[in-house]
């Protein structure tokens, strides 16, 4: 490589927030432009270079969050430092650095406020506030819809924090940054309205029990499933999984077990697991209030995955907007390290593993699978084409199995109550419980469990539905409507299949009729076109046209809409037919099943 | 039909296109196949000496048994692989697409576009007069070559020749995200301020004159490039003993640009400075 750095420095502070990131640089090589740190003769000969330097490219997401926590945006010095010393091209640092939403490349105030503009908080907001001081900007789904409307106020500097602000009524004049041990443990629970119920499964512990204190955790039946995974050894608990029916929560209803299998059978190694918290599809939440209310139920089932697998490295990559979700797992894995539950020989058994959390920094793309992995190696988070699959390259090249957060805590329950009893519930090809996310216009919206095989009907009979109901979103922005009398729709992989349309990720978010739809329309576009990846024509370009279109019929209805509404069809055939990844392909099923199925636009 | 050339002795695979039955070395990918069978897909992202980043998906068929359509410049032919390249699900992907890509941004230098257009009947103006594009202005900031990304279809091919696949410099990459990715060097500096070496391989493999050299488009914006009237002439560079070979494009008798045969095995169609711009001592006539 051929690297040229340019001659721009860095100042203190930002100095400062790259090594206690990587540490004091080691050599002259790698020290600021211009200045030479401790030049030693053996300095003229050698260089930390070429591999061992490259090896850690990975560090580069880490390293630009470090300068924008810091100092609140990054500057050319920052970006060269931080690029020396990683021996990362500064042109393609720019590239990732400029793919993220939440770093800024020009200088801004210290404080951000992201308000949330996407569906639940759009009927609920009263549009951008006016803070002096404060640089407000609008923010895709901040995943706190249950409490509508929601605010992320994020400080940079040497204590740099954010604050989840929601229900957001204005922002008090020094909001005091919280720490993590400071919130009331029972906030969780509050995203769950069906707190104390006895049939609740994987939500049973959120909202009771302390998610500081792993002993309340083992308490509470703690570490009884990955000591049961012990004794039945890597292809047991593949086998129980397997026959526990347990499928992929994301939204592609992969089989889980088949996964594992897959990635245990490869003959390269290492082996990976990431799990998959990048949860920013409009309108979830689902995962934040399991991390948030129950966080070493993550920890043990991330070890029981890795334990199947033959991971001994696992990463637990976690949007950017969720703070408290940080802390909390942050918290956890290092208590975990801490008693032997992470680390070396867990509970004696000779099995290591760890968990490293990844943060990201604002991009609904990278909860793709491969471009999460992307963005953890250091590079911009533009989905990988398929094949190759994750089990054979996936994260830096090799066998990776990914679950996202719903689906790897379900092995807690297959593995405690056995498989057998597990498949029971739910519905035969649906097994088990699963979670929606309630929001909109409901009177009690939160997180919801349900065996698999209850009705729409029945879920919004338990959040209180709104009269009157105009329609329901189905599986968020890359989910599709549906009407208010298709509430017998059973929630399964198959019954909505059949009633033509997904359950995706599990979204269920209601609209009465006081937002109108073409306005949820324009804003669901305007999503895609923000958040896709640029790579691809028929989604970089597309999404524009989709934009663009909606905008011209806004206020026209029947025939008048009519030359546009085939040119949606066309545009959004080709989205789904010829894009690289699932972005792109849902990018117009929303929207489609707004005309199709509610009638939008139609006089 | 063989698809590739035979290196070392490799497995056929059989399989069909069109429902024809083609045999193709393994390791060779579905627009391998087709081109060796006579068939004309698309190509615009793809190029002969980069790995495909199947980006623009002008080339996309249907193949049995997958949900979305397929991008034959990089999937790798199967067994028993059942393509269709001719279908009116993969014609009318391969005709928005170079709709969507003709209304935002300018393909009059783009080789075979127009032909496309035709065959595919496509009609880039009905996403209306305020449809957005581009809009960029042309970037003259060096004497040798110029950028200009009103012409970019962000196809990745100068990122990629740029970086590990052939000068390892680094000195672009793809910023920003979705519509506003562009190219660009770090903090989108002029190139004079970057890693840039002016080799030219980016320019050699840009597939729609986004990249130009300032030779070509000064006499573009005089009137005078008159491709038909030019000949091409493959030599050896005399610069130094590395032996790469120069294709020297001579307009009224002198040299207006300088590209290198993609096929040379030494080379791959990559030079360096010298002997990408270097010419002018040549047609110095004092
Ligand atoms: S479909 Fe969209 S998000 Fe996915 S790769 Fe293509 S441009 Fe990127
Ligand atoms: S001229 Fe060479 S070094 Fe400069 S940008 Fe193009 S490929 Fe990179
Ligand atoms: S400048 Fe040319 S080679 Fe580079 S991405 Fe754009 S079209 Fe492709
Ligand atoms: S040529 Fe295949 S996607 Fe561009």
């Amino acid at each position: 490589m051929d690297l040229r750095f340019g001659d721009s420095k860095p100042t203190d502070e930002e100095r400062a927030a790259v090594d206690a990131l990587l540490g004091p640089p080691e050599s002259a090589w790698e020290a600021p432009a211009g200045e030479w740190v401790d030049r030693s003769d053996a300095d003229l000969r050698w260089a930390r270079g070429g591999r061992a330097a490259r090896d850690r490219r990975d560090q580069l997401l880490p390293g630009l969050h470090a300068i924008n926590d810091r100092v609140g945006w990054i500057s050319e010095g920052a970006l060269a430092y931080l690029c020396r010393r990683l021996t990362v091209p500064p042109a393609e640092a720019y590239g990732v650095a400029t793919f993220y939403s939440m770093f800024s490349m020009r200088p801004r105030p210290s404080a951000v406020l992201h308000v949330c503009t996407d569906l639940a908080c759009a009927g609920a907001s009263g549009g951008l506030p006016d803070v002096p001081g404060v640089h407000v900007e609008e923010s895709p789904c901040l995943g706190m819809c249950e409490r509508a409307p929601a605010a992320l106020l994020v400080r940079a500097g040497a204590s740099a924090s954010a604050t989840p602000l929601a229900p957001f009524r204005g922002l008090a004049p020094d909001p005091a940054p919280r720490s993590p041990e400071g919130l009331e443990h029972a906030e969780a629970g509050q995203a769950v309205p069906q707190l104390g119920s006895p049939d609740l499964v994987l939500l049973r512990r959120i909202g009771t029990v302390d998610p500081a204190s792993l002993d309340d955790y083992r308490a509470h039946g703690g570490y009884a499933a990955l000591r049961r995974a012990f004794a039945l050894g890597p292809a047991g608990v593949i086998r129980e999984v397997t026959d526990a029916g347990l499928v992929g929560r994301g939204g592609a209803a992969f089989p889980t077990g088949r996964k594992w299998q897959a990635t245990a059978a490869q003959p390269d190694g290492p082996h990976y697991l990431v799990c998959n918290a990048d949860e920013s599809e409009p309108g979830t939440f689902k995962d934040r209030v399991v991390m948030e209310g129950d966080p070493y139920a993550l920890v043990e089932s991330m070890t029981i995955a890795a334990y199947a697998t033959g991971a001994h490295h696992g990463y637990l990559y976690l949007r950017g907007e969720y703070p408290t979700a940080l802390a909390r797992m942050s918290h956890a894995i290092e208590q975990a390290r801490a008693r032997g539950l992470l680390g070396d020989d867990i509970l004696g058994q000779g099995f290591s593993f760890d968990i490293e959390i990844r943060r990201g920094a604002g991009a609904y793309i990278c909860g793709e699978e491969t471009a999460l992995f992307q963005s953890i190696e250091g590079y911009r988070g533009e989905p990988r084409s398929k094949p190759p699959f994750p089990v054979e390259k996936g994260l830096f090249g090799k066998p990776t199995a990914a679950n996202n957060v719903e689906t790897l805590v379900n092995v807690l329950p297959i593995l405690t109550l056995g498989a057998p009893a597990y498949a029971a519930v739910g519905t035969g090809r649906s097994t088990g419980p699963k979670l929606f996310c309630v929001s909109g216009a409901v009177e009690r919206p939160g997180v919801y469990e349900l065996p698999f095989g209850a009705t729409l009907g029945d879920l919004l009979a338990l959040a209180g539905t709104p009269n009157p109901l105009r329609a329901i979103l189905l599986g968020g922005a890359a989910g599709g409507f549906v009407r208010p009398d298709e509430l017998d729709i059973p929630l399964t992989f198959e019954g909505t299949r059949e009633a033509g349309t997904t359950l995706g990720s599990g979204v269920v978010m209601t609209f009465d009729d006081t937002l109108p739809l073409p306005r949820i329309l324009l804003r669901i576009a305007q999503f895609f076109r923000e958040e896709s990846c640029g790579q691809c024509v028929p989604c970089r370009v597309g999404t524009v046209r989709q934009q663009e279109a909606l905008e011209r019929i806004a206020a026209r209805e029947g025939i008048a809409a009519d030359d546009d509404i085939a040119l949606l069809r066309e545009v959004g055939r080709t989205m789904r037919d010829a894009s690289i990844c699932g972005l792109g392909q849902t990018a117009w099923n929303a929207i489609e099943s707004a005309i199709d199925r509610l009638g939008a636009y139609a006089s | 039909m063989t698809a590739v050339e035979l290196g070392i002795p490799r497995r056929l695979l059989e399989f069909t296109i069109d429902g024809e039955s083609v045999r193709a070395p393994e390791g060779s990918t579905i627009l391998d196949a087709c081109r060796a069978a006579g068939k004309d897909v698309p190509t615009l992202c793809q190029g002969d000496t980069l790995t495909p980043k199947n980006a623009c998906r002008v080339c996309v068929v249907e193949v049995e048994g997958s949900r979305t359509l397929v991008p034959a410049c990089s999937r790798k032919a199967e067994p028993g692989m059942e393509v269709r390249t001719d279908t009116e699900r993969a014609r009318h992907s391969r005709k928005v697409v170079i709709e969507l890509l003709a209304s935002s941004v300018d393909l009059s230098t783009t080789p075979r576009i127009e032909e496309w257009i035709a065959e595919y009947d496509a009609k880039p103006d009905r996403f209306g007069p305020d449809a957005e594009r581009l809009g960029e202005e042309p970037r003259v900031d060096n004497d040798l070559y110029v950028r200009d990304y009103d012409k970019c279809i962000l196809c990745y091919k100068c990122v990629d020749a740029c970086g590990d696949q052939w000068q390892n410099t680094f000195a672009i990459a793809v910023a920003g995200r979705g519509f506003d990715a562009r190219i660009a060097v770090e903090h989108d500096a002029p190139l004079t301020d970057s890693a840039c070496v002016y080799c030219g391989n980016c320019v050699e493999v840009c597939p729609t004159g986004a990249l130009s050299f300032k030779s070509e488009f000064d006499m573009r914006a005089a009137g005078t490039w008159n491709e038909a009237a030019q000949t091409e002439t493959t030599t050896v560079c005399a610069y130094c003993g590395v032996g790469c070979n120069l294709t020297l494009h001579v307009q009224d008798n002198e040299i207006v640009k300088v590209t290198s045969p993609h096929d040379n095995p030494v080379t791959h169609g990559n030079l360096c400075i010298k002997g990408r711009f270097g010419y002018q001592h040549v047609q110095n006539r004092d």
